[in-house]
């Protein structure tokens, strides 16, 4: 500790010294794509955080018919400036983008992402580090003006947004809904939000073209270094279309323009199709890095490589092409063609078929394969299982005939949250659990990180699984309110609340025993099914990694 | 250098310029996805937006069409807004005269903006309009009343459209906004004919 001297740019460095861990520089100008990882994941947990707060508070509400927590006064949500029915719409709204903009997005790519793409390959940085790092800080900016958006006036002089996450018009333009400034400071936060993803993928694509080590062609480049290249591509084709759909709500708000404004020849249904040619990718942006994840785990505990793998890396790649040509599925209500709804059926169930490969391929490589329970493997099969519980509902709701009597109902919100918050949190658990002892240099204690797992399991099961019965019987989605004929079950999903509660609670006790027992991991606590070039480095890696660029054989693949 | 192999910065400035392309392709796309979606909806009729026309057809139908009146104003505009007939029925490819009556209720001026729709959606592009009172700022003076006058046809190619041509009555509907292009303008526009 010696030469502790901090080189702000890492590139300067010869040694692999790391500097300290409480230079305030090391984070803040950091060019390093660990560290810059490293701080993505803290982020995303801070974010998940309070994310996870909001739908508590949503889930206390409906745990019982009538209006208790978002009433006039109440003590739990006063604080806020949320005793409202205005502050119910903010919760749900903010819940929504808090997750996906500053949770699931970073975690997996900015955290995951930046961690292992150049491990992976064998590249010794990224390839534009200080980029990464203005990817990185323009998150927390973006966050918190999404946070103050929350207190400043909205709805007349009720704080905050709460038009939904899809940001609708006439509710997110028109003065009598939303006049105040809280709308364009979430507009804001969004423009913010994109550019970060945009030159993060940007980065990621210039990576992983330029900088794979020798040997490593495309075709053996490790799945999650392909999952992550094509949810790049998808970002950089899908944000854009969203910047412009959020430009053009600024400008009806504040400029005069009437590009949703119907008393001036626009049409708010436009805003719709653009929000959702953007919203229909991102929901395959969210879940494609786990894919890859899911992919390295369930192969590593096998003991065997991937089966499939072209078909894998190949299904990821129809995916990503087949979710530009779907979105109108989001808004079979709005009134379209018969044929139009005809063909967004069919396209839409047609994502079936590369999923399908994915979720068989991941069976096939476990079976026969000298299976391990580990941890991070009980999560990887709880995303395959919850995954494909939520691909089920998915291909109900495709058809047009069925959405219409399901659309914005809770049969809805437990579709996606199965894929989301199910699927996609599992598989950034699988991968947390997978990678935290090459991250930290520590192992974990397995039986907590097993508890982790079964509480969350059984929680989050019990909160979702019961909004199909509320969601089939016509419970509708963002009401602060709802009949006594819906009780039972909204009180069974709250009482799952408290359980997944519990659960991250162990999974907070797990991290601090971690880091107070310090058990070393060594550089490959996996055993030899783990064959991906990060279990090559020590636990944790250098600062500064693959100054001598490995070399892969043809037959190294995974 | 920390990073001997890493390839040259300009090797990577140029692929960088290929994501960032895409970026401001799709950006540009957004965009001309306003003028696009516009173009689209007046060429097929998508969304029930009808169609104009400048000449009636010259074959008339046996087949009858019913053609309901619909009229709405925005919230907190101070209007009387209504059809003066409910429904009326034609033969396709008859042209027909229908009345609405506006009537300023508030003592201001007030400029208004009319759009329209037709309802089932599939009929839009056959419901063509010959005269219309849409899409024109009209300053109503404290207390005028106007009769407006919508002169349509339902296109006879409708019967040859299988969507379509279960279709026995269309919907016109109406919606007055107040117009954001002159605010209460006070100048009275000349009365007369509408586009």
């Amino acid at each position: 500790m010696a030469n502790e001297t901090v080189h702000a740019e890492g590139a300067d460095h010869h040694d692999d010294h790391r500097p300290s861990l409480w230079d305030w520089k090391r984070w803040v100008y950091s060019t390093n794509h660990k560290d810059i990882g490293t701080m993505y994941l803290i982020f995303a947990i801070i974010a998940g955080i309070i994310g996870g707060a909001l739908s508590g508070l949503i889930r206390w509400e409906l745990a019982e018919p009538g209006v208790q927590v978002f009433a006039e006064g109440s003590a739990i949500t006063a604080w806020l400036h949320m005793d409202s029915f205005h502050g119910y719409n903010v919760a749900v709204t903010m819940h929504g983008l808090i997750m996906i903009f500053f949770m699931v997005m970073p975690a997996m790519i900015g955290g995951f992402g930046n961690w292992f793409v150049p491990l992976m390959i064998g590249a010794p940085d990224m390839a534009f580090p200080r980029m990464n790092n203005i990817s990185f800080w323009l998150l927390p900016a973006s966050f918190s003006l999404a946070l103050i958006s929350m207190f400043v006036p909205g709805n007349g002089d009720f704080p905050g947004f709460g038009g939904g996450w899809t940001l609708y018009p006439p509710l997110s333009t028109s003065a009598a809904h939303h006049s105040g400034p809280s709308m364009d400071l979430l507009i804001l936060s969004l423009h913010i939000a994109g550019v970060s993803s945009i030159l993060g993928a940007v980065n990621f694509i210039t990576t992983i073209f330029n900088m794979r080590a020798p040997g490593m062609t495309m075709h053996r480049m490790p799945l999650f270094a392909w999952s992550v290249l094509i949810t790049a591509w998808l970002l950089v084709l899908s944000l854009p279309v969203l910047a412009g759909a959020l430009t053009m709500l600024l400008t009806d708000r504040n400029f005069g323009t009437m590009f949703f404004e119907p008393a001036g020849g626009g049409d708010p249904v436009m805003y719709q199709h653009l929000f959702w040619f953007f919203g229909h990718p991102e929901v395959y942006i969210l879940i494609l890095p786990g894919f890859g994840m899911v992919s390295h785990i369930v192969s590593t505990f096998s003991n065997k490589p991937i089966f499939g793998y072209l078909g894998m890396a190949y299904a990821m790649v129809a995916i990503g092409f087949i979710g530009f040509v779907v979105w109108a599925h989001h808004m079979y209500t709005v009134g379209m063609g018969l044929d139009l709804e005809a063909y967004f059926v069919a396209a839409t169930m047609v994502i079936a078929v590369p999923t399908g490969i994915k979720i068989f391929s991941w069976i096939a490589t476990m079976w026969g394969g000298s299976l391990r329970f580990t941890v991070p493997m009980l999560w990887a099969i709880g995303f395959i299982f919850l995954f494909t519980v939520g691909g089920v509902t998915g291909v109900v709701l495709a058809n047009s005939g069925i959405d219409t009597v399901f659309h914005d109902t809770y049969y809805v919100v437990a579709h996606f949250h199965y894929v989301l918050s199910l699927g996609a949190v599992f598989a950034i658990f699988a991968g947390f659990y997978y990678w935290i002892p090459k991250m930290s240099g520590y192992r974990y204690n397995g039986f907590l990180g097993g508890l982790h797992f079964w509480i969350m399991f059984i929680g989050v099961n019990i909160i979702f699984f019961p909004q199909h019965f509320l969601g089939a019987q016509g419970m509708p989605r963002r009401y602060v309110d709802y009949p006594e004929a819906y009780t039972f079950w909204n009180h069974v999903s709250s009482v799952g609340y408290v359980i997944t509660i519990v659960g991250v609670f162990v999974f907070m006790v797990m991290l601090i025993e971690m880091f107070v027992v310090r058990r070393k991991a060594g550089d490959n606590p996996w055993g030899e099914g783990a064959t991906t070039l990060e279990w090559t480095l020590s636990s944790p890696p250098p600062f500064h990694q693959f100054n001598e660029l490995p070399v892969i054989k043809p037959d190294k693949r995974h | 250098m920390s990073a001997p192999q890493k390839p040259g910065a300009k090797r990577l400035r140029t692929t960088a310029l290929l994501p960032l392309a895409a970026v401001a392709g799709m950006l540009g796309l957004a965009f001309s996805a306003v003028p696009l979606y516009d173009a689209f909806c007046k060429l097929t009729g998508y969304g029930g937006t009808t169609m104009v026309a400048d000449a009636a057809p010259s074959t008339v139908l046996d087949q009858r069409m019913n053609v309901r009146f619909d009229a709405n104003v925005t919230p907190g505009l101070p209007i009387a807004f209504a059809p003066k007939q409910r429904e009326q029925g034609l033969r396709i490819g008859e042209s027909g005269l229908a009345l609405y009556t506006v009537r300023n209720t508030s003592d201001e001026p007030v400029s208004v903006i009319a759009t329209f729709n037709v309802t089932p959606h599939a009929a839009g592009q056959y419901f063509a309009k010959l005269e219309c009172f849409c899409f024109q700022d009209r300053v109503l003076q404290p207390g005028e009343e106007a009769d407006l006058p919508v002169v349509y046809f339902v296109d006879p190619e409708i019967v040859n459209d299988p969507d379509a041509r279960e279709i026995h009555t269309v919907t016109l509907s109406y919606t007055y906004f107040r117009s954001t292009t002159q605010a209460a303008a006070p100048a009275a526009q000349a009365p007369g004919k509408e586009g």
